[in-house]
């Protein structure tokens, strides 16, 4: 039983022929059944990363966390699910009822539907379509409408002025992961993720450590977790775009932020860490589901550290920190990786990885010396203060404008 | 009937149906948001002709940036969310008129065709559209030029943003 998945799919398919059933239908029902299960089935996982993620949160705070009901605490997920089914849903006045009970179903649904392009094996793929990676940057467009819905949809100046900030900030973060994204496009001459995983005989990682750096970041951004958790920021705006839903409507938004945090993981790892490659995953694909999720569960964990343990960054360091670093930066490794793709067609591939990761040293050891120098300029004009300026003006750096 | 039919007249049920709403709601963030469900729409219809390069396109141009800059731009001017005036004018049976005419003009010429009944062929084996449009577009004797123009036109765009931002001291 090395393949449990194709196992099941062929005997299903084999009973739906005895039936009598034309092809076309056959693949309909089976796609719509491969949709039921890999949807089902990634809802699950949600649930018992609720777990996970106030596990792993008390432990960075040095608390226990939920330890109460069964083993460890694991069942305390299943009482917050039945209390926020119980709760009172309320619709505020004012709002745009269709629009708001949308929002947290488009909001769940968006982070379900990128699990379509993941290969989780080398059999076990929803869809190879040859677009993968721009799918992705696609099914994020609708993310960033569900959060403006929410926004808009609740009648909430608190809730509008989050889903802004949210907007402007996802639409920012997404220029440098699109173009983080386009280099492990280039290195595997491919946009399809089975294909990127397949030719990942060496780990993008090692390839482009700056670009795989880049794509974290940007995950970050766009899950809105610390610290570029300005749309939620509780001093300022109560709690963002979500703030009028209550029970399960909110729970719809918390479990999408969860899920969405563990897909950006296995987004990572497929496109940086191998995917489902691993000892004996190609003669055993059921191994390959494993690896994929190990590396997708580091991945989360890295993300919760980063969460759990910096500060909040301020709007205008949030935007230039994106339009005048990382956007400049990828651009150049981009240019870079490609420039060098194209020199080394033909050269061994052990010297095309060295050259690779050779040339993003050198770009970090630039990028290090520029940051260095703007360091200096910065601890400069506060230790001269002949020089400061004092500037009253309103920055214009607000999301409207910036987006 | 077979599935690919049944999904093409469910989805293009949808977009008209959402394309009517575009134009009869009177609220204009709703207005936005059918006008999103539209879009969706054709996107699927281009995954049906086995065009996903498109489809993802339409969907990453017109939802993630022209329908989410129309929404900000309403939002932002919250006074004119709703339209209190006239949906429609005087010359509304000349405009029935034409677009009528104009339908029936292209189920004639559709019938005329022949070929709109027919299923779509499947690739080649080993044939990649996506390869085929990247080598169309960069190829000095297919679309160099035209795509080199739509390049410098949008970053004469760009700089014309840049410009208009620019905070002059």
């Amino acid at each position: 039983m090395a393949d449990p998945v194709t196992f099941i799919g062929q005997w299903l398919e084999s009973i739906l022929v005895g039936w009598g059933l034309s092809s076309a239908w056959i693949s309909v029902i089976m796609g719509a059944l491969g949709v039921l299960v890999l949807g089902g089935g990634v809802l699950l996982v949600d649930i018992f990363l609720v777990w996970v993620e106030r596990k792993v949160v008390a432990r960075f705070q040095d608390r226990l966390g939920p330890n109460r009901l069964g083993p460890f605490g694991l069942f305390q997920p299943i009482a917050d699910v039945i209390k926020l089914l119980l709760k009172e849903n309320i619709t505020p006045q004012g709002a745009d009822k269709f629009v708001y009970n949308l929002a947290p179903i488009l909001a769940l649904a968006t982070v379900i539907i990128l699990w379509a392009v993941i290969p989780l094996s080398v059999t076990v793929v929803g869809s190879t379509i040859n677009v993968g990676a721009l799918y992705i940057v696609a099914v994020g467009a609708i993310g960033t409408l569900a959060i403006i819905m929410a926004g808009w949809a609740s009648n909430n100046k608190y809730a509008l002025l989050g889903a802004f900030r949210m907007v402007a900030q996802m639409i920012s973060y997404e220029v440098p992961m699109v173009i983080a994204i386009l280099i492990p496009v280039i290195l595997a001459k491919s946009m399809s993720l089975a294909d990127i995983v397949a030719s990942q005989s060496v780990w993008y990682i090692v390839l482009a450590p700056i670009a795989a750096v880049v794509f974290l970041i940007g995950a970050q951004a766009e899950l809105g977790r610390a610290p570029f958790d300005l749309s939620e920021a509780e001093s300022e705006i109560v709690a963002g775009f979500h703030i009028e839903y209550t029970g399960m409507k909110f729970g719809l938004f918390y479990a999408g932020e969860l899920l969405h945090a563990l897909t950006f993981g296995g987004l990572f790892a497929t496109f940086f860490l191998g995917g489902w490659r691993g000892w004996g995953a190609e003669t055993y694909p059921i191994l390959g589901i494993g690896y994929f999720f190990v590396k997708a569960m580091f991945m989360y964990w890295v993300i919760m550290w980063i969460k759990y343990s910096f500060p909040r960054v301020r709007i205008d360091q949030m935007l230039n920190f994106c339009w005048k670093f990382l956007t400049p930066l990828i651009l150049t490794v981009l240019s870079i990786t490609a420039i060098l793709d194209k020199l080394m067609s033909g050269v061994p591939y052990w010297i095309y990885v060295l050259v690779m990761l050779f040339s993003n040293l050198v770009i970090l050891y630039f990028v290090y010396q520029a940051v260095g120098r703007y360091a200096r300029k910065e601890r400069q004009k506060v230790a001269d203060p002949e020089k400061v300026q004092v500037n009253f003006r309103v920055r214009s750096s607000t999301p409207s404008q910036a987006s | 009937m077979s599935p690919l039919q049944v999904i093409f007249i469910l989805v293009s049920a949808i977009t008209l149906g959402a394309a009517l709403m575009v134009v009869t709601t009177r609220n204009m963030v709703r207005a936005a948001l059918w006008l999103v469900l539209t879009l969706f729409g054709v996107a699927i219809l281009f995954v049906l002709l086995e065009a996903g390069f498109f489809a993802v396109a339409q969907v990453i141009i017109y939802i993630g940036a022209i329908a989410i800059l129309m929404i900000f731009a309403i939002m932002l001017t919250r006074r004119i969310a709703h339209d209190p005036g006239p949906q429609i004018n005087a010359t509304w049976p000349i405009a029935a008129v034409i677009a009528l005419v104009v339908f029936g003009l292209i189920v004639f010429f559709v019938q005329g065709w022949g070929k709109a009944a027919s299923q779509p062929a499947p690739f080649p084996a080993g044939f990649d559209p996506l390869r085929e449009l990247g080598v169309a577009l960069v190829s000095a004797n297919q679309y160099l030029i035209p795509f080199e123009i739509a390049s410098i036109l949008l970053l004469a765009a760009l700089i014309g943003a840049i410009v208009i931002a620019w905070d002059k001291k």
